[in-house]
């Protein structure tokens, strides 16, 4: 298949609490999604949701409950405990606030020494500046511009690119992008989001990209998954899955988003749920609580993945065998 | 429409407010308010976008006279309209400005946390809040009253019975905002109030600010760098950059007809569904305000940069009805864009 | 250098700062003493200040000025020692439980809390006593550093937990810092206020218990140091005979130090405060 990442049936329990009253959530639940070479995938949901988690789980921070996570030509199973993917596997990241990625104490250019130091990447002072300045014009700055300064020099903007930079610098294959512009300016964010896809199309690499901003992801990414509850709910080409949505949350999701057009304000009014928590600790499907086409069978059991045009749909609506024992015709394919 | 009312509830003149910071001998004063005309209408909602340190924030803290050392009003006035006589806000004693508050006008902050009593029931806050300001009830009658106004706006009464931390993000959000509109103030404003919320409970929050508003009919002064509230809630907008008011017009001409060149770029970097053609951004990055540069603060990033930009502050001027833009560029050009 | 000018426009650093350099000139000049502090009877006794003897001699037969520098070096020497060897146990014991955590955490907090716990004072009267032959400077400010670290391991082990957690962690890993060198140049910065308050706070410390022990008979009285001048002094009734420059002479001198010590700290680890320092940095 080809595929630069797999993640297979992916979980991640939580346990919290002491000994007397142990609360265990689950975080990321039976998650499975695959990233291309030179694509821009979306992990997109709102917070709790279990996209930060799964970040983590792929950078090895954490180690996953359950699946697997498979890394390019690495296919036999389970990795090695504590594999440092970053070295192993041209795997890198970037955060969502630029003056909390780096110390706030240190000269930004020290983290591209280090870098080029510890992967041994080039010899000599020289040969590193050398380096550092081509990967800097990359992003749109240079090592002259960088060179002797603190963070807080920086606009959040160019704080962002430098953060990008330095990323890049070891020639990932892979990048995990989390929230990288929700901190930076409305103004200045496409700068940046174009700079992602430029990575896309000239360096071939591939951005696994987090956010809860669909209007952003939708102009920058290829694929999306979108996720609830530690579930991936609705995945598949970003023009599908944002243009018609399926599932009944991505409608919802998707609704809710204030557009930047006053002729397409909100009609309809919503009523919030007060039960966050209750929600991860359902047994069938995650969203039966607030879901406006919610069934019995939604209560008890977690709905099966069916494949509807090309788009994975977590939802017993499209599940033919379910509707027709209810008499009842799959949804209709327009959101 | 809102907005109809054309009387107006609050206006600045002038208005300026530094910080002034003293950090081992090097003083910095940052220009955060740096001449701010406004008048703000009843019965409307008006928002104030720009990006993050251009001001807004302080503007709004101005505007609530919450000012407080580093930061200074160096110059201007804020006045309150009430029953067609002006007060001058800064003129006013301890004890007056108390009673304005929350009365006349209320404030809801980005964190939620900071009004509510994180030690006491909501029941409580409620309580206390009543009895400051309402004479002659006992605590029943407070509660009632709180239980009713809650239920008016489509909130569980049960919610007084908890401690702020135990609801979510949104739900304080939103008891934070009923809590501003029980003594049903001509003014509310609100700071960033959906900024940390998620997109659905951020739609939840939004439609309780437009229902107070629809059952007030008062004025809410909502700032927020998210265009996207901003075209679903407001009936004005003010663009705000580098301390000082850009723009400022009904929503639909924001969106449709902005003619200072930062709307413009602002406007059409805006991501939309349905369209993927390339969006650029606006060139540079926004000034420091501790080092503005001469003349209009966006000359350096401006394709259509003049000398009198460099030079001059641009005049504001007005452009057909309501809309005004503070640029050399539209001077002589009363219709199209200034490209 | 820049940093000098910075922090002398505080005043109290330009105190402190100064008072110290007089107390160093104090006791380097003891490298010139015409007289050798452990004899005794090389002056007339009990004299007053005079040109010949600065601030008088004592009972013992001894010039009070060159005793006193003396005094001031020993004591000086001793909390230099105990201060900065109890730096290098706090800062060690701190970093490694803070950034491995679990049970090597857990492990080193344990035996930092019962140095806490226990009756410092009295356990080290009872060394004092027991060693009190072998007790010269350095072995007394090793003693006093045995003891005073374990404080400063658990603050130094808050500040890294907290560090620990924030994301420049994750980006040096990512950029593949090793655990030391990362502990080293990522976290020493934000602990190195702490550290050096602290360390300045230890040495005020030991010269307070260094005078404590002396008055106590428990250091080696031939020794000159503040402490045993002024236990000397108080053995043989200065204060009532009316000999107020041997008995004053130590008492200046250590409420000088003291007050230079703590103003120095305070200056110093202002100026050094990360909150301060990301302010200035910008302001270059």
């Amino acid at each position: 298949m080809g595929a630069l990442l797999e993640i297979r049936n992916l979980r991640k329990d939580f346990a919290f609490g002491s000994l007397l009253s142990r609360l265990r959530i689950t975080a990321v639940d039976d998650v499975s999604f695959h990233v291309m070479p030179a694509e821009i995938f979306a992990l997109a949901g709102e917070s709790g949701c279990g996209k930060t988690t799964t970040a983590r789980l792929i950078l090895g921070f954490e180690e996953p409950t359950a699946g697997s996570i498979l890394h390019g030509a690495n296919r036999k199973g389970r990795r090695r405990k504590r594999e440092k993917v970053w070295f192993t596997q041209g795997v890198q990241a970037i955060f969502q606030n630029p003056f909390e990625t780096f110390n706030p104490l240190r000269r930004v250019e020290c983290y591209f020494f280090e870098t080029v130091h510890n992967y041994g990447l080039s010899s000599g002072r020289k040969g590193a500046e050398t380096l550092i300045d081509e990967t800097l014009k990359a992003v749109g700055l240079s090592f002259r511009e960088v060179s002797g300064r603190y963070p807080s020099e920086f606009s959040g903007g160019q704080l962002q690119r430098v953060s990008i930079a330095r990323a890049l610098l070891t020639k990932p294959s892979l990048l995990l992008a989390d929230e990288p512009v929700s901190m930076v300016d409305a103004s200045l964010r496409m700068s940046i989001v174009n700079l992602f896809k430029r990575l896309r199309d000239e360096f071939d690499v591939s951005v696994i990209y987090i956010t809860h901003d669909l209007a952003t992801a939708y102009y920058v990414c290829d694929r999306i998954a979108v996720m609830f509850r530690g579930n991936v709910v609705e995945m598949g080409g970003v023009e599908s899955v944002l243009m018609s949505p399926r599932h009944p949350y991505t409608k919802l999701l998707r609704a809710s988003i204030p557009e930047a057009d006053p002729s397409k304000r909100w009609k309809a009014r919503i009523s919030l749920t007060d039960i966050e928590h209750e929600e991860y600790l359902r047994r069938g499907c995650r969203f039966a609580g607030r879901c406006p086409e919610v069934m019995d069978v939604c209560r008890e059991t977690v709905p099966p993945d069916v494949d509807v045009d090309g788009v994975q749909v977590k939802c017993f609506l499209y599940d033919e065998a379910t509707m027709r024992t209810k008499g009842r015709e799959v949804a209709a394919d327009v959101g | 429409m809102t907005g109809a009312g054309g009387g107006l509830v609050l206006r600045t003149e002038e208005l300026k407010t530094f910080y002034v910071l003293d950090a081992f001998g090097t003083e910095k004063i940052v220009k955060a308010v740096n001449g701010v005309d406004l008048e703000i209408r009843e019965n409307e909602v008006y928002g104030i976008a720009g990006e993050s340190g251009c001001g807004k924030t302080t503007l709004l803290k101005a505007l609530y006279s919450a000012i407080e050392p580093p930061l200074r009003r160096i110059g201007g006035k804020v006045f309150y309209v009430r029953d067609g006589e002006e007060i001058d806000v800064y003129s006013l004693g301890k004890e007056e400005k108390r009673r304005l508050r929350w009365e006349y006008v209320s404030y809801v902050p980005q964190g939620s946390m900071s009004v509510l009593n994180p030690v006491k029931r909501l029941k409580d806050s409620y309580g206390d809040f009543l009895e400051s300001h309402v004479a002659g009830k006992t605590r029943r009658g407070t509660l009632a009253i709180a239980r009713e106004h809650l239920h008016q706006l489509g909130l569980p009464p049960k919610v007084l019975s908890a401690y702020p931390h135990q609801l979510s993000g949104g739900m304080r959000q939103r008891v934070t905002i009923a809590l501003a509109a029980l003594l049903g103030p001509r003014i509310m404003i609100g700071d960033e109030p959906t900024t940390a919320l998620d997109v659905i409970v951020q739609r939840g929050v939004i439609q309780l600010l437009k229902s107070v508003q629809e059952t007030l009919k008062n004025t809410i002064v909502l700032v927020t760098h998210d265009m996207g509230v901003h075209a679903n809630v407001a009936d004005r907008i003010g663009i705000m950059y580098a301390g000082v008011m850009i723009e400022e017009a009904a929503v639909e001409r924001v969106f449709e007809k902005p003619l200072h060149p930062y709307t413009q770029y602002l406007i059409d970097s805006l991501p939309k569904f349905g369209d993927k053609s390339l969006k650029q951004s606006a060139p540079g990055s926004p000034p420091s305000l501790a080092e503005l540069p001469g003349g209009c603060p966006f000359h350096p990033r401006c394709p259509h940069a003049m000398d009198v930009c460099v030079q001059k502050m641009p005049d504001i001027v007005t452009i057909g009805e309501d809309h005004k833009v503070a640029c050399w560029l539209v001077e002589g050009d009363r219709d199209g864009r200034a490209a | 250098m820049r940093v000098l000018r910075d922090l002398f426009k505080d005043y109290r650093f330009a105190f402190s700062f100064t008072i110290l350099c007089l107390l160093l000139i104090l006791a380097l000049l003891s490298a010139f003493s015409p007289y050798d502090p452990t004899f005794w009877w090389h002056a007339t006794r009990d004299l007053r200040p005079s040109w010949t003897h600065f601030l008088g001699t004592n009972s013992k037969g001894q010039d009070v000025f060159w005793q006193a520098t003396y005094a001031v070096r020993n004591s000086l020497i001793i909390s230099v020692i105990a201060g900065t060897v109890s730096r290098v146990i706090a800062i060690l014991v701190g970093m490694i439980a803070g950034y491995r955590g679990r049970l090597t955490d857990r492990v080193l907090m344990f035996v930092s809390d019962s140095f806490l716990v226990m009756p410092l004072f009295l356990i080290i009267v009872l060394l004092a006593m027991l060693v009190r032959e072998h007790m010269n400077l350095v072995n007394l400010g090793l003693l006093l550093a045995f003891f005073g670290w374990a404080w400063d391991a658990r603050v130094i082990r808050s500040q890294i937990l907290s560090l620990r957690e924030r994301e420049f962690t994750q980006t040096a890993i990512l950029s593949g810092t090793k655990t030391m060198r990362l502990v080293m140049k990522e976290y020493l910065p934000f602990a190195t206020p702490l550290i050096f308050s602290t360390l300045i706070n230890n040495m005020a410390w030991a010269i307070g218990m260094e005078i404590t022990l002396a008055i106590l008979g428990l250091s080696n009285m031939d020794i000159p140091t503040l402490g045993t001048m002024l236990q000397w002094a108080i053995s043989y009734q200065a204060l009532l005979l009316g000999w107020w420059w041997w008995l004053l002479t130590p008492i200046v001198l250590a409420i000088f130090l003291f007050v230079a010590l703590y103003w120095l700290s305070v200056s110093i680890s202002e100026y050094l405060d990360p909150r301060t320092r990301i302010q200035r940095v910008g302001a270059r």
